[in-house]
């Protein structure tokens, strides 16, 4: 019997949630927003989401052979890079630039860094950024929600950001719009109801806690107001919703402490609205989701928890 | 003196929902008939081993002191049963250290020793001396010889007695048990300890996932003629693990944390098992010293899982085989819990004071699927009760880096497994912490 037994480390159970599970969770979450953006986006939108899923999973999987380390396909955290970065691009974009966004996020800024929970920024913004000064025109080409029921080509209109950024011409959508998500945009970010269910849905899931959603977009509402500006206005437009609650809270490059993730998510809330207050883009919360997944390290260094039965020592 | 109870449990930090599964909660315990021999290691505490008082070929009866220190922090190990010496051998212990062990082969009568008889006891003095005459060591699992505890030292108050009933180990209920079938003896150990240390308030701590133990201890407990000034409540905790943890428990029932490094004492609490109090009882009224122990059977592989009184040192593979034996082929069998307990590399080892449960893990509730890479979801931050950071330690001890492990207080984790529980990657974090814990002490020692 001695050589069948089985000796090992305590605890002898598990809770039985596994990387691949929480994944799948994140992906049922994302589900709302795609439906949207194919009803708003048109049969598209659904291709570009196909083929940026593919070419994540495809470039994960080449990437992990010729590393020679095991396959992570499985862990299906590259299916989520996917439909997180086709729901960060215009519906106009050339599905090829698309597939290339794929290999910067999962091969360069992922599996070059060492692979899930390694990278440092967030594959999917990171790529966005690549593709937006790689292919300006074509990442802020911006189709009029149901342009693809309408007999005339290339019906495009200006994004709400751009419209209150640049005086471009158009006219605002109704705030009733922006909720559903009748309006200009990237693929996923429209719908802020979609949005909102998925959140809901990771937080009952405990896949995420509402600490950085709610901070990041508190931030951003209260800097509104102080600004005059619509608040309302604000946290419907442009990426906030999507950004905060699916991409800010990406567990490899958001502190794991909870004072670490209020001052993280304050600071984009910070850095989003003065983007879009001063900067000279229309928006700003990919930006300022990389900029403070760079500080991450730092926020956790001076956030740490204090052990349990430890008095603060003053240096 | 003024004294006021809490109402309901403080707040403690990080834990996990671990299932229950205490399927032997609502049987009643079995009495083990003696076995015919019995293998009884001459250290089944924290403390200094003892050295063996017979020799081989001698007569021993039970309850006869056979092995003693003449350490303080050691307690003395009994016969178990009456028979003869027929070896004293080193044995493997459940952390796979070796041990002398004095082998009685029984001869069937179960005589009983002339020596046991109640100690008499009027000062706290003579009851420390007691106590550690009764070989009591800690019953939760620590195995911390309970004189040790109630020697309080002078200069330290100790206002709070918490009998810990928490049991927030699946599986186990060994103590849930002792409290249903012994509730007189928990309560008249209560008393004495009470009695002789001037205590003012008393708590027993159980999870709310005992309905039964709380019910029926709450109406002793409450009981005007046995105690007319209150001095004893039973606490309501929540069934979330770690509640049983000393330093967890502490801070639920009193909102005191333990300074790192301290013990309960340091902040005015004395905590000790319920199955130790319930003993107490029954040793001052008959002098009986720990020569049994209620055991708890369980676990897939087991055909009838149950709580069985059986003699210490009684082999493991007897004590399941009287469970009707293994159901199904045994992969895993643990000394104690699923989240704490050590597993065996065989069910020859003898059963000790301290144990509480013998669970046994068939192929399918073995199987624990391979470690992937840690994702950073911070689950064992959240779970953390000590407040630690297990990734990082992972990261260091991996690293061998002991300066950073001192710096993120490696030394501080109890090892309670609920990072490794929650860890949706299956990281081994308990196992690397314990290896950068070996490394801070051997660092210590330069």
């Amino acid at each position: 019997m001695a050589d069948k037994l089985i000796v090992s480390s305590s605890p002898h159970i598990r809770s039985g949630v596994t990387t691949r599970k929480i994944m799948l969770d994140v992906i049922i979450a994302l589900t709302p927003a795609a439906i949207a953006s194919v009803i708003i986006f048109g049969l598209q939108a659904l291709f570009l989401i196909v083929v940026s899923i593919f070419s994540c999973v495809l470039s994960e999987y080449v990437s992990r052979r010729v590393m020679k380390r095991e396959s992570t396909i499985g862990d299906l955290s590259a299916v989520v890079t996917g439909i997180l970065l086709a729901f960060n691009v215009p519906v106009g974009i050339n599905p090829i630039a698309l597939a290339f966004g794929s290999i910067v996020a999962i091969v360069v800024v992922k599996q070059m860094f060492g692979g899930i929970g390694q990278n440092f920024v967030n594959p999917a913004l990171t790529a966005r950024i690549i593709l937006m000064s790689s292919f300006p025109s074509q990442m802020s080409t911006w189709a009029a929600p149901f342009y693809y029921l309408h007999r005339t080509d290339a019906m495009t209109t200006a994004s709400p950001l751009g419209i209150l950024k640049e005086g471009a011409s158009g006219t605002m959508p109704a705030l009733l719009n922006m909720l559903v998500g009748v309006r200009a945009g990237c693929l996923g970010e429209t719908c802020a109801v979609a949005l909102i269910l998925g959140g809901i849905y990771l937080i009952v899931r405990k896949v995420i806690t509402p600490v950085i959603p709610l901070c990041y977009i508190g931030t951003v509402a209260l800097i509104s107001l102080i600004a005059g500006r619509s608040v309302a206005f604000d946290l419907l437009a442009g990426g906030l919703l999507l950004g905060a609650i699916f991409m800010a809270t990406d567990y490899a490059t958001s502190p794991i402490n909870l004072k670490g993730q209020i001052v993280y998510a304050v600071g984009m809330g910070i850095i989003t609205m003065l983007i879009r207050i001063f900067g000279s883009l229309p928006e700003g919360v990919s930006f300022s989701i990389i900029l403070m997944n760079i500080l991450v390290p730092h926020i956790e260094r001076l956030t740490r928890p204090l052990a349990f039965g430890k008095e603060r020592v003053r240096k | 003196m003024e004294f006021t109870f809490p109402a309901n449990p403080f707040k403690t930090h990080g834990g996990a929902d671990v299932p229950h599964r205490k399927n032997t909660a609502q049987i009643e315990s079995a009495v083990l008939p003696p076995p015919a021999q019995v293998v009884l290691p001459i250290q089944q505490h924290v403390g200094a081993p003892c050295t063996p008082l017979v020799k081989i070929g001698d007569t021993v009866l039970v309850g006869q002191k056979i092995a003693d220190s003449s350490a303080f922090v050691s307690a003395p190990i009994h016969a178990s049963i009456s028979g003869r010496v027929s070896a004293i051998k080193k044995v493997m212990l459940p952390g796979g250290q070796y041990t002398d062990a004095v082998v009685i082969d029984s001869d069937g009568e179960m005589k009983v020793s002339p020596d046991v008889k109640p100690p008499v006891v009027e000062t706290p003095e003579d009851f420390v001396k007691a106590v550690r005459e009764s070989g009591l060591v800690g019953l939760g699992g620590a195995g911390f010889p309970a004189h040790v505890k109630l020697n309080v030292p002078k200069g330290k108050n100790i206002d709070t007695l918490i009998v810990n009933a928490a049991e927030c180990e699946p599986y186990i209920t060994a103590d849930h048990r002792e409290a249903l079938e012994d509730s007189w003896a928990v309560l008249s150990g209560i008393y004495a300890i009470r009695d002789l240390l001037k205590l003012d308030r008393i708590l027993i701590a159980v999870e709310d996932n005992k309905p039964d133990v709380i019910e029926v201890l709450s109406k002793i407990a409450y009981n005007e003629t046995n105690d007319p000034e209150n001095h004893v409540r039973v606490l309501k905790l929540k069934a979330r693990y770690p509640q049983g943890a000393e330093k967890v428990l502490v801070k639920s029932c009193t909102d005191r944390s333990i300074p790192i490094g301290k013990l309960p004492a340091d902040v005015g609490c004395l905590v000790m098992n319920i199955t130790s109090v319930a003993f107490l009882a029954n040793y001052m009224k008959t002098g009986m010293p720990l020569v049994t122990k209620r055991v708890t059977i369980d676990g897939s592989a087991i055909k009838n899982p149950q709580n069985v009184i059986v003699p210490i040192g009684t082999k493991i593979a007897e004590v399941i085989a009287f469970c009707g034996g293994y159901q199904s082929e045994p992969k895993k069998i643990l000394m104690g819990g699923p989240m704490m307990g050590l597993a065996l590399a065989n069910d020859e080892l003898p059963i000790l004071k301290q144990n509480n449960g013998i669970i046994v893990f068939d192929e399918q509730e073995a199987h624990l699927n391979e470690p992937t890479a840690c994702i950073r979801c911070g689950h064992c931050v959240f779970g953390c009760p000590m407040n630690l950071i297990p990734a990082q330690l992972e990261k260091f001890s991996n690293a061998r880096n002991v300066e950073k492990l001192e710096e993120f207080d490696v030394m501080d984790c109890m090892e309670c497994g609920t990072c490794v529980y929650n860890c949706p990657a299956g990281r081994p974090l308990v196992q690397a912490i314990r290896l950068g814990k070996a490394m801070v002490k051997a660092g210590g020692k330069k």
